[in-house]
């Protein structure tokens, strides 16, 4: 068993590099989810509520029902490819930034302490 | 220690292929003549998922081995693991069949299984790798009193898998007696035991393989089918749609769907319908209630999370999830053709006669395409796609009883039961392979048990929950500083018990009154539509007389039906729960279990407060945003 160090959480939350990376963080992810899931809730509105606009034809037999149908994939890919852009060139590196400097105070790991705490102490 | 279970697998595996083999080759009759290929293209999978399965049995060495693979997982392998965990038969075959015989409304139900991995990837899939080692539990315990939380959450846990189990090993024992015309029992077993030997043997490494194998024929087969079923139409989408509108077995299926009011509709409105919504869900409320089930309930089902333990970084789990979603997204776009497809080539009354699910849209596809049932190609493609199938349900059931027996290895056996008397590396690889074979056994018992039992509702059953109980809990106490051990046992319990007892008393379950009702209106009718077929039996007109053939056929149908229907129920009148009639209309509980899950987890952290939880926040926090030790704890 590894002798357990004490990683100065409360600073971290405290530092105003963490600080900004929530912040920007939450409003993406947040803003995204909800996006996400209003657009996924108007496809069963509209194929209950709007047939009549559903029906439309608009590209031979192809009609609004089936271009939303198919661009709900687009857009839920879309988001996936947006969020993980936006994650490794920005919300990653500064998660790195802060690891490494914390790190450096940190001498011995601590994650079997860690490992063994969830199975009681 | 490491010699004998490569033998025993070795050995299990052979006698799983044996016993296939025979038992298939003393059945005859059907097309016999091409049994030889099924069993061909049947054997070589089996064998090459065997040779993965005794290449990993010898990586397995630690707990760490066993649950994550030793977190040496990669996003890329992992993302077709998902996808191979979380493509199950239903959703392979039950949707290209939905589509093939209700169209648009099929396609509609692909779209949330797809969107569901938004929530894993923005809220779900990097914390918990940051947080967690092997289990849904271990998030949960961080922070919380570790015992509490470990008996909810391993409980929970089981209770998703085993409704998941269940319905797969059901369906599974069906599919592989409709594809090879085994018995049913025999079916359940080999699914069982072949699964049981990738697990116990091989552990998350072997199971990982087995998914991707699996997620990798299932994608191909499916490529091949649509290239050869969308080639001939230059690769056009109104041209393929247009022709699926002018096909008359399409026209007149859905004339029957809609009943009276398809008289008035000229053959062309008729097939334009098809790819309309509202041929197959009735109620938008349910369907919503549905759609929430599977956008939030994924991100809570165990053996998804459980992929998430074995790749080593965030990064990782957010490629993970990235390729997945690509894959799974490209395969539901693929179904759209194959429904179509399958109904165009095959007919959608063709299909509903050999299972009324129209789980068989595929394989009948592919037979079709490849040439048809008397050629070598079509049986070729049928017995491909009857062995990607049952691939399909061992993969999917090897990660659910995988799920489950880490949550009473590791959550209840060495958690809370040896609580503060640490188990060897050694003694948990035996712990967690002894808890294999206990949820393996019993999951071919349950499969065994449950035959001919109307098992659909328990998918639906397991989202509910994972989406009531585990999403509210591990959201919370990830993103929610005053979520606490209270707040986890409340929700766990009030959003199972909500979402179980709401299922309950919907009209999901059987009300033999109704049923009854239904089945004496169809005797009562019986001796007018039989003498409307009679007069049509003498009529001069060909297709006249035909026709009156086929609904002679059917009448007698189901009027032995409705005649079995009363035997069948005698005289009782109230459902499995006392009801004589459902409490609630709708079959979906979803839209209030998962608030009620949420409100108590709210509820419940607000009355209990606890210190300690919320003097932990400020490093889960940090660690599920930041990474930081994560790689260390994950090194062993």
């Amino acid at each position: 068993m590894t002798i357990p160090v004490t990683v100065d959480w409360a600073a971290i939350i405290e530092d105003p590099r963490f600080k900004r990376l929530h912040s920007r963080k939450t409003r993406f992810l947040w803003g995204m989810m909800a996006v996400s899931v209003v657009y996924f809730l108007l496809l069963p509105i509209g194929a209950a509520y709007f047939q009549d606009v559903f029906k439309i034809k608009v590209w031979g037999v192809v009609n609004v029902g089936l271009l939303f149908a198919l661009s709900e994939f687009v857009v839920t890919l879309g988001i996936a490819i947006l969020y993980s852009r936006k994650a490794s060139s920005d919300f990653d590196v500064v998660a790195a930034e802060i690891c490494a400097d914390f790190a450096k105070l940190v001498a011995t790991p601590t994650g079997e302490r860690r490992a063994d705490r969830g199975v009681g102490v | 220690m490491t010699s004998q279970p490569k033998k025993w697998s070795a050995a299990a595996m052979f006698a799983v292929a044996a016993l296939a083999t025979k038992t298939a080759c003393a059945q005859t009759g059907g097309d016999t003549d091409y049994r030889w290929l099924t069993f061909t293209v049947f054997a070589v999978i089996i064998v090459i998922t065997m040779v993965v399965t005794y290449l990993a049995a010898k990586r397995v060495r630690s707990a760490s081995d066993f649950y994550t693979a030793g977190g040496g997982v990669s996003g890329f392998q992992n993302g077709w693991a998902i996808a191979g965990d979380y493509l199950s038969a239903a959703s392979f075959l039950g949707i290209a069949g939905l589509i093939a015989l209700y169209g648009y409304d099929g396609f509609m139900y692909s779209v949330g299984f797809l969107v569901a991995y938004i929530t894993v990837l923005l809220l779900i899939a990097e914390p918990c790798r940051n947080i967690g080692k092997y289990t849904l539990a271990d998030i949960l315990a961080y922070r919380n009193d570790p015992k509490k939380t470990r008996v909810v959450g391993a409980l929970s846990v089981i209770a998703v898998s085993t409704f998941y189990l269940t319905a797969q090993m059901v369906g599974g024992g069906v599919l592989v007696k409709t594809l090879i015309g085994i018995n049913y029992e025999t079916s359940v077993a080999c699914v069982g035991v072949l699964m049981l030997s990738y697990v116990l043997f091989g552990g998350m490494v072997a199971t990982t393989w087995v998914q991707i194998i699996k997620a990798v024929l299932l994608v191909c087969a499916s490529l091949l089918i649509v290239a050869l079923v969308w080639a001939p139409y230059g690769f056009s989408l109104p041209a393929f749609l247009q022709d699926i509108v002018l096909d008359p077995r399409v026209q007149s299926r859905v004339a029957s769907l809609l009943g009276d009011p398809a008289k008035n509709m000229t053959a062309l409105e008729l097939g334009q319908r098809f790819l309309e919504p509202g041929l197959y869900f009735k109620a938008p409320i349910d369907q919503i209630s549905l759609g929430l089930a599977l956008i939030f309930g994924t991100a809570g089902l165990p053996h998804i999370l459980m992929r998430f333990f074995t790749v080593r970084t965030a990064l990782q789990a957010r490629r993970s999830v990235v390729w997945a979603m690509a894959i799974i997204g490209g395969f539901y776009l693929l179904t759209l053709f194959l429904g179509f497809g399958a109904a165009h080539d095959v007919g959608p009354a063709n299909i509903a006669a050999v299972d009324a699910g129209g789980n068989m849209a595929a394989p009948l596809l592919a037979q079709f395409i490849g040439g048809g049932a008397n050629s070598l190609f079509g049986n070729f493609m049928l017995a491909f796609v009857s062995a990607v199938a049952f691939a399909t349900i061992v993969a999917v059931v090897a990660g659910l009883v995988l799920a489950s027996a880490s949550a009473i290895a590791h959550d209840l056996y060495v958690g809370v039961v040896r609580a503060g008397k640490p188990v060897t590396s050694q003694g948990q690889v035996r712990a967690a392979r002894i808890a294999t074979l206990i949820v393996g056994a019993l999951s071919i018992a349950i499969g065994i048990g449950a035959k001919g039992q109307n098992v659909a509702v328990l998918v639906g059953l397991a989202f509910a929950v994972a989406a009531s109980a585990n999403f509210p809990c591990v959201l919370l106490t990830l993103y929610w500083k005053r979520c606490n051990t209270g707040g986890i046992v409340a929700g766990m319990l009030v959003g199972t018990v909500a979402a179980v007892g709401l299922t309950l008393v919907s009209p999901n379950l059987t009300y033999p009154k109704a049923v009854k009702a239904a089945a004496h209106k169809v005797l009562d009718a019986e001796t007018t539509k039989r003498s409307a077929a009679a007069e049509a039996l003498a009529s001069a007109d060909p297709g006249v007389v035909a026709k009156g053939k086929k609904d002679l056929a059917a009448l007698d149908k189901a009027v032995a039906k409705a005649k079995a229907d009363i035997d069948k129920w005698g005289d009782a009148t109230t459902s499995f729960m006392g009801l004589e009639e459902p409490l609630i209309q709708m079959k979906n509980p979803g839209i209030f279990s998962i608030p009620l899950g949420f409100l108590a987890v709210l509820i419940g952290s607000l009355l209990f407060r606890d210190r300690r939880a919320e003097e932990l926040w400020n490093e889960v926090y940090v660690r599920q945003n930041t990474g930081l030790l994560v790689s260390k704890s994950t090194a062993h």
